[in-house]
């Protein structure tokens, strides 16, 4: 009997093993397929699928020869010892030997492929001159399938990480500073009208900044804000403001009372007790909400392509202009894209337990 | 004693001028002007200068980092400044002041604003006339037949994003719950959440690529090369309404699947063990334990989950606007906001169509109220 459940409990791990393996690979391989193929040669990307880097079985040339003039080829006639036609060697003639005859491009060529289907290793023919390219701001020469030379304009992705960082980093520790003071106040001071402004901004956790656009958008154009840096800081403070509130109003309301009474009785100010006491006692607090909004801040299209533009370019506009101009330009968009993610993915793998703790807190944000 | 006597009869001059109150005043003023003065010269640097690209990152993060504690450390020195009784009443406005002020310019202040701007006209000058009169753009919202089409798509979003992202997560959430490697496999799962939309844009983009037929032209997206080794032909996938929506929507699962499942997981930890052990011993199966046990504990975090998905759903931008433009009947609300407003110049419309997103969040506002508050009576 306990044999049996001791058996019975180790294919069930199994199975659950395997079900949850199997769609962990689903999960993986479409961001897989984007890394390897930013590593691969323009040429090979537009003439073979990303898998093709791994071990498989290919149709791989061995020999390449030109009919004889003499040869009808309008009839059958016979080559490497076997009768056939020009139709049948256009689609391809299979000799019992395992090799494949192929006539090469239109009858007038009069040339001939033979092929022979073999093993392939892992594909060493990889580059990262993808990068290279999508980074800087100068032309970009590179092959296409067909072996044709392209010449597109540069794409400057350096510089717009560097943006990004510009505007991630000033519109993440803003709103935290000032989220604190506001949950500091809310939770330990007394003043009128405390209970309904906090109400206010419970109320607006969720609602959708599509509201603010419009509005806010005529108000940058005349106090001229549009394209700059503190215009962006101020607009990703405003929406992100009601969730750092509350989410720090909860914690630094937790907090034992009789540490502030203490901290009173020596005398200290509201600001010292704050900066000295509330702000490093929140830290885990703090950094769930850091985390997020530079998650969210980073990865944020709508408000910088309203806002920013053209004028101040981030990693996700600039990685939408790529999609947009050079939709089919894949060596420089799965570049591209790994571009934009290799900083939040840094701050996933490090920080992931805050990470987790802010994304679930935060996802209600508008 | 005698020292600190001497220290202060020793007191020069200014340190007298600025303990009384003009001085004080007078002190604040030019403070508050000198700070005034350096913030304005930051901005200015930043929006105009020419400056090699990293000095102007290195500046505007010093700049905005340093501005903020600057302000509040100032602001909060002149309030100590005042004489204490009036200080001490103003002080908690210095702390929730700054926030209120931009929640308000930025959140509430927008909500008015964006209203009364979706009863004018395209240039919001003059109100909107015709047709329903002031009401007119209500009525091309609602009448109109892409706006028909922009509704029905959210709709697909919103049920068949929620649904599966939810019933994927709890799959996943349960079965790991179960496995040695939870970790890993909650890891894999959650990864994609660290990702732009603009970017798993690019990533599904490649997965649906299609490059039609012709010679020696090889399938290079997986979805077709899978297609077309089952003996298939290839397709354009994002071009075939109505089904690119679905095609569209297997991103935003994809996305979302590892939020639903990360806080089903903590949910299902939560639950007693001597609950579940209770029931097994009682005979009861794992299915049976997942439907009469698992479910009802979480049922209040699942429906959390899934209201969240849904306003994301209903909010979703980015993806659409990437992959397909909202061309080829795959347009949804949050992109006709946006072509409305930019595209076609029309702030009425598009004023309209935020008034319409709002309050279709407004349960999820009222909720949310009505938490506060039964947990303030608590207290």
């Amino acid at each position: 009997m306990a044999a049996g459940t001791k058996k019975q409990k180790r294919s069930s791990a199994f199975l659950i093993n395997g079900v949850l393996v199997l769609i962990c690979l689903i999960w993986l391989i479409p961001t897989m397929g984007v890394l390897v193929t930013s590593f691969r040669e323009s040429q090979d990307i537009f003439n073979s699928g990303w898998w093709a880097i791994f071990p498989h079985r290919e149709d791989v040339e061995t020999e390449r020869f030109k009919l004889d003039e003499s040869i009808n080829v309008d009839e059958a006639f016979e080559v490497e010892g076997i009768e056939t036609t020009f139709k049948e060697l256009q689609e391809g003639l299979e000799l019992e030997d395992g090799r494949k005859l192929t006539w090469f491009g239109n009858k007038r060529t009069r040339e001939i492929v033979i092929t022979e289907r073999k093993w392939v290793g892992f594909s060493t023919n990889l580059t990262i001159s993808n990068y290279k390219d999508v980074l800087t701001g100068k032309d970009i020469k590179f092959t296409d399938g067909g072996g044709n030379e392209i010449v597109r304009r540069g794409n400057n992705l350096g510089g717009a990480f560097l943006n990004s960082i510009a505007v991630t980093i000033p519109a993440t520790v803003i709103p935290i500073l000032i989220a604190a003071f506001a949950a500091f106040g809310f939770s330990w001071l007394k003043f009128p009208g405390r209970d309904i402004l906090f109400t206010l901004i419970v109320a607006v956790l969720v609602v959708p900044l599509q509201i603010s656009l419009v509005p806010i958008l005529q108000d940058y154009t005349k106090m001229q804000l549009n394209g700059t840096f503190l215009g962006i800081w101020l607009a990703h403070t405003g929406f992100g403001l009601p969730l750092a509130t509350y989410l720090l109003f909860n914690y630094i309301s937790s907090l034992p009372k009789e540490l502030l009474e203490a901290a009173y009785i020596d005398g200290a100010s509201n600001f010292t007790i704050l900066t000295k006491l509330i702000i490093p006692l929140s830290v885990p607090a703090l950094a769930s909400f850091a985390i997020f909004q530079f998650l969210w801040v980073w990865n944020d299209y709508l408000v910088s392509l309203v806002f920013l533009g053209e004028k101040t370019r981030v990693v996700t506009y600039a990685l939408a202009s790529i999609v947009g101009e050079k939709g089919q330009d894949w060596h420089l968009l799965t570049a591209g894209a790994f571009v934009s993610m290799i900083l939040p993915m840094m701050v996933f793998f490090l920080l992931q337990r805050y990470f987790v703790r802010g994304m679930m807190a935060g996802s209600v944000k508008g | 004693m005698n020292a600190s006597n001497e220290n202060l009869s020793n007191q020069s001059w200014y340190t007298r001028l600025i303990s009384s109150l003009p001085g004080k005043i007078m002190l604040s003023t030019l403070v508050l002007l000198l700070t005034y003065f350096l913030l304005q010269q930051g901005f200015l640097f930043l929006r105009d200068s020419k400056a090699p690209q990293l000095i102007i990152v290195l500046v505007a993060v010093v700049w905005g980092v340093g501005g903020i504690a600057g302000l509040f450390y100032i602001t909060n020195w002149i309030i100590e400044q005042l004489p204490g009784e009036v200080g001490r009443k103003l002080q908690p406005f210095i702390f929730i002041g700054p926030a209120i002020a931009l929640i308000g310019w930025y959140l509430i202040i927008p909500v008015f604003r964006t209203f009364i701007l979706s009863l004018k006209g395209p240039l919001g000058m003059d109100w909107a006339g015709e047709g329903l009169g002031i009401f007119e753009n209500y009525r091309f919202v609602f009448t109109d037949r892409i706006m028909l089409e922009v509704f029905r798509n959210n709709l697909l979003w919103m049920v068949f994003g929620t649904t599966f992202s939810v019933l994927f997560g709890l799959l996943i959430a349960v079965l790991a719950d179960r496995s040695k490697f939870e970790k890993i496999y909650k890891a894999i799962i959650f990864m994609p959440m660290a990702i732009s939309f603009v970017g798993a844009g690019v990533i599904w983009k490649f997965m649906y690529t299609y490059r039609g037929s012709g010679v020696g032209i090889q399938e290079i997206g997986l979805l077709n090369a899978i297609v077309l080794a089952f003996g298939g032909q290839s397709q354009p996938w994002l071009n075939i309404p109505p089904w690119n929506n679905f095609f569209l929507i297997i991103i935003m699962i994809w996305l979302q699947t590892g939020y639903a499942m990360v806080v089903f997981s903590s949910a299902i930890k939560g639950i007693p063990e001597e609950l579940l052990e209770a029931a097994r011993i009682d005979g009861a199966n794992e299915i049976q334990v997942f439907f009469r046990i698992t479910i009802p504990y979480i049922k209040g975090t699942l429906i959390t989950v899934a209201t969240t998905i849904v306003i994301f759903s209903l909010k979703l931008f980015d993806i659409v606007r990437v992959m397909t433009g909202g061309n080829n009947g795959t347009n949804v609300i949050a992109n006709e906001f946006y072509l409305q407003r930019f595209t076609y110049g029309n702030t009425g419309r598009a004023s309209a169509i935020a008034i319409i997103l709002l309050i279709a969040v407004i349960p999820v506002v009222v909720s949310n109220v009505r938490e506060l508050n039964k947990d303030r009576r608590r207290f």
